[in-house]
């Protein structure tokens, strides 16, 4: 069956049997290798995209189920040469050991910070919760996300500084 | 992993996929969220011919109030369920118990009805519909509609009386009046795993005493079960430490969990008592606030 999708702002579509899961639609058809297998079923995380802006697993998902809707993975996060806030969070805060879950994590980060820009620790932990680390990192996780909620934070002041700054001349 | 060769069929409406499953039910699926199905298609313990893909279809994902009940349509996510404010108000029991079903990302995914009707008698959802005494609205092309009692719906483990033809459109559960109150006790291993044992309650008050009752058990038999006696115990008492501790003994004895990973049967049967007692404790306190 023909699947179209809108992956990271770009149409992309392929031809694919019903029984392909999002996961290997992604990784095979597409080529972005980001988005992991980790489990396999339905435990870790490792597979996470976002399906309209909400964090799903896409190894429970099959490829002709999106179809006409929008994926983001983590090839999508940075802006061509600049990273995102949470990537720059998991960089500064030392977010990551092995990396294997960290797609994963800045995605379901990322859509925590669209409907809550300043989380508290219990609730980036409560967001985090379907995704395992293996290593355990998870105290650098959640300093991470925070890092990014700070980040977001000031550019969100800056320009009004800056008006201020240009209004006081 | 990845699943068998499949059909898959994504209708419009509700009248084409009732038609295809007119035709082809015996050898299909119906798919909602997909967040059961699909892990069961991976392991191929479930190989069906073809997929109806109701999550196409209009009309199904809405939450309504409706003669004295909530219906929850058929594409009512559990995420849906949590963040509802009027799902809170109403009946605060879902809220609370939506925070225990799976993890974050299976509930942007997973729906109530879907679940329900999957039947695994570990799911969360059948004892807390067991408790509220929710009833299932299901179609087929043939039939019509008709509403099942949810005690009475499981038959066994992954198995419920839908027939092959039929469709769950929604679930209906009476609103409950007056001072009333609930709560889910779940004992699990780690975040997303299924339930060691879970215990779902709801009463509802006149004056001191029950009126109704409801106690559902979840992971102690082939299905989620109702703790009948020990809900008949409770009705027409007031909730003192005595009518609890029996109303426990009798849901314990009634629970037939059996030895496994997660624990012994002994064990699990005497969990079944402790969360009845909690739960009822916790859910006449919340009852009497609903009061004051």
């Amino acid at each position: 069956m023909k699947v179209t999708v809108r992956v990271n702002g770009a149409e992309r579509s392929g031809d694919v049997e019903p029984r392909v899961l999002l996961v290997d639609f992604l990784r095979s058809n597409l080529l972005l290798t980001g988005t992991h297998i980790g489990c396999d079923t339905t435990s870790c995380g490792a597979c996470t995209v976002l399906l309209d802006g909400e964090p799903v697993k896409s190894c429970t998902l099959l490829a002709v189920q999106v179809d006409g809707r929008e994926i983001k993975t983590v090839e999508g996060l940075a802006t061509g040469a600049t990273l995102a806030p949470i990537q720059v969070g998991f960089h500064e805060e030392h977010g990551l050991q092995c990396g294997f879950c960290t797609p994963g994590m800045m995605l379901v980060a990322s859509a925590l910070l669209e409907r809550n820009p300043n989380p508290t620790d219990d609730e980036i932990r409560w967001a985090i919760s379907g995704n395992i680390c293996r290593c355990t990192g998870y105290m650098n996780i959640v300093k991470a996300v925070k890092f990014a909620a700070n980040m977001q934070a000031q550019a969100a002041k800056a320009p009004n500084q800056a008006a201020v700054a240009g209004g006081g001349e | 992993m990845f699943p068998a060769a499949f059909d898959y069929r994504s209708p419009a409406t509700l009248n084409e996929a009732l038609g295809l499953l007119a035709e082809r039910g015996d050898d299909a699926k119906v798919m909602a969220g997909g967040q059961s199905l699909i892990p069961l298609l991976k392991l191929r313990f479930a190989q069906p011919q073809l997929i109806v893909d109701i999550g196409r279809i209009p009309g199904l994902a809405d939450v309504k109030r409706d003669d004295g009940h909530v219906r929850i349509g058929a594409l009512v996510r559990h995420v849906d369920v949590e963040r509802s404010q009027d799902l809170a108000k109403l009946i605060p029991l879902l809220v609370e118990a939506v925070h225990w079903i799976a993890d974050p990302l299976v509930r942007n995914r997973g729906t109530v009805v879907g679940s329900v009707c999957h039947a695994d008698p570990s799911g969360d959802w059948g004892s807390i519909m067991l408790a509220l005494n929710a009833e299932l609205v299901v179609q087929s092309a043939k039939g019509g509609e008709r509403v099942i009692p949810i005690d009475g719906f499981f038959e066994g483990p992954f198995t419920t009386t839908l027939r092959a033809d039929e469709i769950a459109t929604a679930i209906r559960i009476p609103v409950p009046s007056g001072s009333a109150g609930g709560s889910y006790h779940k004992l699990e291993r780690k975040v997303g795993d299924f339930a060691t044992v879970a215990v779902s309650v709801q009463v509802e008050l006149d004056g001191r005493k029950v009126r109704k009752a409801g106690i559902g058990l979840t992971s102690v038999g082939a299905t989620n079960l109702k703790a009948k006696q020990a809900e008949k115990a409770l009705i027409g008492h007031e909730l003192n430490d005595e009518v609890i501790a029996e109303a426990a003994r009798l849901a314990a004895a009634a629970a037939e969990p059996k030895d496994d990973i997660r624990g012994t049967a002994a064990y699990k049967k005497d969990m079944v008592r402790v969360f009845v007692q909690r739960g009822l404790k916790a859910a006449l306190a919340r009852a009497q606030e609903v009061r004051a």
